[in-house]
């Protein structure tokens, strides 16, 4: 109902006016130099306390930044663009080498009975492990911290596809493996035209569940690891005590993670089918 | 006489249970079937018809027993045999159109991209699905129109012996009526050999040439093979005039209501007399009026033989 749309979208502005309205007015306005005493002076202009900046400083951060989002002036001062490209990088990389092995192991653990026993009690034990847990073990093995993210992202990534593969090639209707069978298809035939289109919409999901969790985990391990990163530059941006680069870089994780679910959407959109 | 088509041997399917004693659904099960005969099973529910239609698709595998299809053991499902499920078992992410495709292009697999779609529409007109319906998934269909695709895709694959599992069980009455008049249609025109079960009494006498009648489960068996002596082309408004259809409805019903449960009781389960190898052949339709009324038991009997000469 497009009028219920209408609604939802005013009452959404609503939110986002009152809200940022009310952040606005309880960060008081920094007193210009000249009234400052001398003891606020010596604080360098400062409060007693250090104030969360308002709306307006953070918006004006975020069009400079946006405004030139892939400069480079050494490793510690790079736009926001490269950063967040740092971040994409290493989450698909890891995202899709944990696709390559979970979708396929997940077919056989789906389609085998045995396998699913075999492999339960590991995957049992080891999905709920935080993904941050594997990073000292990472960077000893793999002696690389570039390396060791993206196997962190590999490792948190493969839980969500693998089970959801092996619940949806489980759950493919028999009847429809019989209009395999009675059709003659061999067993490659019949995991690709019957199993596999069978079993999309529960694979798909596992995926965008892989994605939403690599892109939460990215930040955690790029602040560890340091270097680059949109996880780093929050945690750069910290150390610098520029809060309302922090603030922005916040609202940058949370609008890439939408277009990456929102991505997933679309794909889910295009395997769902009726029965 | 040359081995008849189909050849059904000695069936049994039996369940292992926990308790020692095992589950035997059915046992003994002989029955042929010749080249272009359209056979009915009519049986209550937990006779195993089911079981010895899968079995015949090669999708369940008897107990004991064998199944002989034109001289080679029936072993593991087959294109020669093609299947149409109760429940349609059309691909739902594929439209009519491709549900058909998918069996034509497994079919013949050196098939054009043309010849394929040129085969596989003319079974779907041929059961009155085009002009754009063929372009549909099987959810914005009805249900009579998914049989109808799922009867086009296995006439399609021109299977040596079709199966129809309950075909149109979950249809409403009226479509129900107008989808057999179209398969008695398309059967009419092929040389399709069939096999098909059913709960509807009418329907087994308008589209078969044999009914065969199961008795009650566990052990479940043949009983009779009735044979319709109702002159074809035959459709479902003039069916009801011929002289033979009541003696035959009556005597399904008759066995149905009451001997499929007698026979089934009286099963000499401890070495009693040897079973007959095939049903024995009544014909309630040849029948005098005081030999229907006196339980059909009195019909006149023939050996499978005589009944394919007669035909």
């Amino acid at each position: 109902m497009s009028s219920l749309a209408a609604r939802a979208l005013f009452l959404s502005g609503l939110i986002l006016v009152v809200s940022l309205g009310v952040w606005e007015l309880s960060t008081p306005a920094v007193k210009a130099a000249g009234e400052m005493t001398e003891y606020e002076k010596l604080m360098g202009g400062a409060d007693q306390e250090a104030r969360v900046p308002p709306p307006s400083q953070v918006l004006l951060r975020a069009w400079e930044e946006l405004s030139d989002p892939f400069y480079d002036n050494g490793p510690n001062d790079k736009g926001i663009g490269i950063q967040v490209g740092y971040s994409l990088f290493r989450v698909l990389t890891g995202y899709f080498l944990a696709a390559m092995i979970a979708i396929p192991v997940g077919f056989l653990i789906g389609m085998s009975p045995l396998m699913y026993r075999a492999f339960d009690p590991f995957i049992q034990v080891l999905r709920p492990i935080s993904p941050l847990a594997w990073m000292p073990l990472a960077l000893f093995i793999i002696k690389d911290s570039e390396a060791s993210s993206i196997f962190v992202i590999f490792i948190c990534s493969i839980w969500p596809m693998l089970i959801n593969t092996a619940f949806g090639v489980a759950g493919v209707r028999k009847d429809w493996v019989n209009v395999a069978r009675t059709h003659e298809l061999g067993s490659l035939r019949t995991a690709l035209t019957v199993i596999l289109p069978a079993a999309a919409p529960t694979i798909v999901t596992g995926m965008r569940i892989s994605i939403g969790i690599a892109w939460l985990v990215i930040v955690a391990a790029e602040m560890l690891v340091g270097g680059t990163g949109v996880g780093y530059y929050v945690w750069n941006e910290w150390n610098n005590l520029d809060l309302t680069s922090v603030i922005f870089s916040i609202l940058v994780i949370g609008v890439v993670g939408m277009l990456l679910d929102a991505a997933f959407a679309q794909v889910q959109r295009a395997v769902r089918y009726q029965e | 006489m040359d081995n008849p088509f189909l050849e059904i041997d000695a069936l049994s399917k039996r369940y292992p249970s926990p308790g020692g004693q095992d589950l035997t659904v059915f046992e003994e099960v002989s029955f042929d079937i010749n080249k272009g005969e359209f056979v009915c099973i009519i049986g209550h529910s937990g006779c195993g018809k089911s079981t010895i239609m899968n079995v015949l698709a090669g999708l369940d595998t008897a107990t004991s027993g064998a199944v002989t299809m034109d001289g080679k053991e029936v072993v593991g499902p087959s294109l020669d045999r093609g299947v149409v499920f109760q429940n349609y078992s059309l691909l739902p992410w594929r439209s009519a159109l491709k549900n058909v495709t998918f069996g034509v292009r497994a079919r013949h697999p050196d098939w054009s991209k043309q010849q394929v779609l040129d085969h596989s529409y003319k079974y779907l007109e041929m059961v009155g699905l085009s002009g754009g319906a063929e372009h549909r998934k099987p959810s914005q269909l009805s249900g009579g129109m998914r049989q109808r695709v799922s009867i086009a895709r296995a006439f399609a694959i021109q299977p040596k012996l079709l199966l129809l599992d309950e075909p149109f069980g979950a249809l409403d009455a009226l479509t129900r009526g107008t989808i057999q008049d179209e398969l008695i249609r398309i059967w009419s025109g092929s040389e399709q050999t069939v096999f098909m079960i059913t709960h509807d009494v009418d329907e087994a006498i308008l589209l078969a040439d044999r009914i065969l009648l199961m008795t009650n489960g566990p052990y479940a068996r043949v009983a009779e093979s009735v044979v319709i002596d109702i002159p074809r082309p035959r459709n479902r408004a003039e069916i009801i005039h011929d002289q033979g259809y009541y003696k035959i409805r009556n005597h399904l019903v008759e066995f149905l209501a009451l001997r499929s449960k007698v026979l089934a009781e009286e099963h000499p389960d401890d070495g009693g007399p040897m079973k007959p190898r095939r049903p024995e052949t009544v014909r309630p339709a040849l029948a005098t009026e005081d030999a229907v009324s006196d339980e059909g038991l009195s019909s006149p009997r023939m050996e499978p033989e005589l009944v394919s000469l007669v035909r």
